[in-house]
């Protein structure tokens, strides 16, 4: 059998989304960030929303998803995300718009931007990708780094009675009236993969019946040349300790808070 | 048919924005310009036009919506006064950066900091020299009456969509608290999605399948990229400033001083030029109505013919004097009269300073 | 006015809540309606705030230059701070016009032509206080009839928002007793 044998529509397995281009990703290997983008791309295409799409980029480690990104996209400054949204779908309502934002981004310089955005109910999907670390810059501290954990800024690790605690922004957020769906989600394994592309999915559902609403996704990722570990060895860190602190799950759903909170505030 | 009324400029501007057609108005209050949002949102135009009209958290958020609809291709603006455009400075430089057109209007306070809430134009440096990071420029227009409130609404909006380029109006605390008779002009239809999408290729309103992407960022992080991006930048503001430079003369024709001001201090000073030639003395005015393009070839042909001397009245410490200097390039005596702080100088001090700027003295205030 | 020039600049200042600015914004929107140039410049900012308040109207047959002044063709008083403040940015041979009510030390100027009117006495026995300002307009416009009473129905009209447009007979009955009561001092 031949090459050219193999290559046909009914044996395929996998195929990239159209939405994302053939350009090298410029993350690093094993980071969450390509897997968010893929499953992203991939959900807005099988909706077959990518003409009324408009996404918002962050800025840093994901500044640049536009370029992989083939969607119309805004690159907005730090922590500006949730405004420029906001503007947009203000004189759009019939459009898809999301944000796509880091922690640092999110819950630090644009932490006003994030939270009055959620709290006017701009029915858009704002994703949140939490690393705690700072990873564009070269691993300084995040309002979401754990306590005791050291980075370039922490160098003999975060001491929550200077520099403050790891920020449970998403548990925030998840309290304002008028933010429709918030959950927690991880990419790390094939079935993360799974649960967290049909919390995307289910977002953009929400989207499209047009109602006031937020949608909050936030994806724990690993940082692994931030925190000094193999793409594995970092995996495994995060599941032994941020899922401690930061407990994947669902938080809210079409307006009501879950029974039994993931996470005691 | 267009309609006389009796407005405050704050109120002119407001009025003048949703005829003009504008998609999204976002803001926050701040004195002496509160009222441009008070009246919009009494006015509320979502239900006649359908233009937006948003209270927004903070002035960098207002400014950043802005960002997000001019980027799509709405005619979008904001309004505040000094502090508030100091915050607005990031997202300013931004959409510069990005090329989009829209509205930024400072109805101009006194400072430094928190200062006063009485007029000022101690913001021109900031206006028209930069004032966020990089090189950039504002088209600023600089109405002096309720009438130009309302004008230059849809002026900056025409030239802010003819050069995708940042438009300025660049008002002060006197013009906007002020009442006047104003024409407002005949409605304009806001523009459909369809004519937005059709006469803004580069907005992003959705990628349409087998087309290319469009991106909005100010973002070019090679050094070569970001040149190239720049030179193209100087080569728009060239040609701006060939196209676009405005202003009025009044009795400059036989004038051997010349007072120079924009704004209110433009309206001191017009009577200050009554009570000069009322004393012999032949004096005339020139008033930018552009602050960037700036009037400088009709200062250097005034220079050339002759005027002895050039008057730069301003509320501030000095600022416009500079242009109007270069203007000049030392062809004749240039000197600046002001007060400062949110004091406005009667028509009387200007008079009387124009006098002694006549007599040879330099320092006048 | 049969095209001659005319150009008044004038200041109208008391406490605030005496009505000041709304009576000088219903004076120039009258302007306005008879064709004149017009302009309005309140005080603004913390000194409204329970203090005094002051309103620069301008009218004139040619285009307005500077609307902020320090010299004026009339100052109709409401108070003794406003006396005090603006007495002498009257122009020699100009109008001076007060309300008496309240006022300790009379103007003193003898180069003007000074009125009072008992505005703020007659408002209170004849009950119509809110009308207060138009009785002192009234006072003003019979000494300088700038402004037909024809066009102050019409500014009127202007002004008020619709649902207060009942009101406009009381307000011009105030105008028209403000011209009985209207007194030359000096």
């Amino acid at each position: 059998m031949e090459l050219e044998d193999i290559i046909k529509e009914e044996n395929i397995v996998f195929k990239k989304t159209k939405l994302l281009n053939d350009k090298p990703l410029s993350y690093c290997p094993g980071c969450g960030h390509g897997t968010v983008h893929r499953i992203l791309m991939e959900t807005i295409e099988e909706l077959g929303i990518d003409e009324q799409t408009i996404g918002i980029a962050p800025v840093g480690c994901a500044v640049m998803a536009y370029e992989f990104m083939e969607i119309d996209m805004q690159e907005a400054a730090h922590g500006r995300a949730p405004a420029l949204a906001t503007g947009i779908k203000r004189v759009y309502p019939n459009k898809y718009v999301f944000t796509y934002q880091g922690d640092g981004d999110l819950a630090a310089i644009g932490t006003a931007e994030t939270m009055h955005c959620c709290n006017r109910g701009e029915n858009i999907l704002i994703i949140f990708i939490n690393n705690g670390i700072y990873g564009m810059t070269g691993g300084q501290m995040a309002p979401t780094t754990l306590e005791g954990a050291k980075t370039s800024t922490s160098p003999y690790g975060r001491d929550v009675s200077t520099m403050g605690y790891p920020i449970r922004i998403t548990e925030l957020i998840a309290q304002l009236p008028a933010v429709r769906y918030v959950t927690r989600q991880s990419v790390h394994t094939p079935a993360a993969v799974r649960k967290a592309k049909a919390a995307i999915k289910k977002a953009f559902e929400y989207q499209a019946e047009g109602k006031q609403g937020t949608c909050f996704i936030e994806f724990l990722s690993n940082c692994n040349s931030g925190w000094k570990m193999s793409a594995v060895q970092a995996n495994k860190w995060m599941e032994e300790n941020t899922f401690k602190y930061y407990v994947p799950g669902d938080i809210k759903d079409n307006f009501k808070l879950l029974k039994n909170p993931v996470v005691e505030l | 048919m267009s309609e006389l009324r009796l407005m405050k400029g704050n109120e002119a501007l407001a009025e003048a924005a949703i005829r003009a057609g504008v998609d999204a108005y976002y803001g926050y209050p701040i004195t002496p310009q509160s009222e441009v949002m008070e009246y919009l949102m009494a006015a509320n135009p979502e239900k006649t036009t359908g233009m937006v009209v948003l209270q927004a958290e903070s002035e960098v958020s207002s400014i950043n919506m802005v960002y997000g609809a001019a980027g799509a291709g709405k005619m979008a603006m904001t309004s505040s006064s000094s502090p508030g455009v100091s915050l607005m400075q990031e997202g300013i430089s931004y959409i510069a950066g990005a090329e989009l057109p829209c509205v930024v209007v400072n109805v101009v306070r006194g400072g430094p900091g928190l200062g006063t809430i009485q007029p000022s134009q101690a913001d021109y440096f900031q206006t028209v020299k930069g004032g966020g990071h990089g090189d950039y420029k504002l088209i600023t227009l600089a109405p002096a009456s309720v009438q130009e409130m309302s004008d230059f609404m849809r002026l900056a909006f025409e030239l802010a969509f003819k050069y995708r380029n940042p438009a300025m109006i660049l008002s002060d605390g006197a013009i906007g608290q002020m009442m006047e008779k104003v024409e407002l002009f005949d409605p304009i239809p806001r523009r459909t999605d369809e004519e937005v999408a059709q006469q803004c290729p580069w907005a992003t309103t959705g990628r349409k399948r087998g087309t290319q992407k469009r991106v909005i960022t100010s973002l070019r992080l090679v050094a070569s990229v970001q040149e190239e991006f720049n030179i193209k930048l100087q080569k728009k503001y060239k040609q701006i400033q060939e196209n676009e430079v405005r202003c009025e003369m009044i009795g400059c024709e036989d004038a051997q001083f010349v007072i120079v001001a924009y704004g209110s201090s433009a309206r001191t000073s017009m009577k200050a030029v009554e009570l000069a030639r009322k004393s012999g003395l032949r004096a005339g005015l020139l008033r930018p109505q552009t602050l960037w393009p700036f009037p400088t070839k009709e200062l250097r042909s005034l220079a050339e013919r002759g005027v002895q001397g050039f008057l730069s009245v301003e509320m501030s410490a000095g600022q416009m004097v500079e242009d109007v200097r270069l203007a000049v390039n030392g062809r004749s005596r240039v000197e600046h009269f002001g007060r400062m702080g949110g004091v406005i100088a009667s028509p009387l001090d200007i008079f009387e300073a124009l006098k002694q700027f006549a007599a040879g003295e330099k320092k006048l205030f | 006015m049969n095209g001659e020039f005319m150009n008044e600049e004038i200041i109208i200042a008391g406490f605030g809540g005496q009505g000041v600015l709304s009576m000088g914004k219903i004076l120039a929107y009258s302007g306005l309606m008879q064709g004149l140039e017009v302009s309005w410049m309140p005080s603004y900012g913390p000194e409204m705030r329970g203090g005094t308040a002051n309103v620069t109207v301008i009218l004139s047959t040619e285009r307005i230059s500077s609307p902020i002044l320090t010299a004026f063709d009339t100052a109709i008083i409401l108070n003794q701070q406003s006396l005090d403040k603006f007495e002498n940015t009257v122009k020699p041979g100009g109008l001076l016009i007060y309300d008496p009510n309240g006022i300790s030390r009379p103007p003193e100027r003898t180069d003007l032509r000074i009125y009072s009117v008992e505005a703020s006495k007659t408002a209170n026995e004849k009950n119509m206080h809110k009308i207060f300002n138009m009785i002192v307009l009234g006072g003003y416009l019979k000494v300088k009839p700038v402004v037909s009473l024809d066009f102050i129905e019409a500014g009127l009209k202007k002004s008020l928002p619709e649902r207060h447009h009942k009101l406009i007979p009381a307000n011009l009955e105030g105008v028209k007793l403000g011209g009985e009561i209207i007194n030359r001092v000096n």
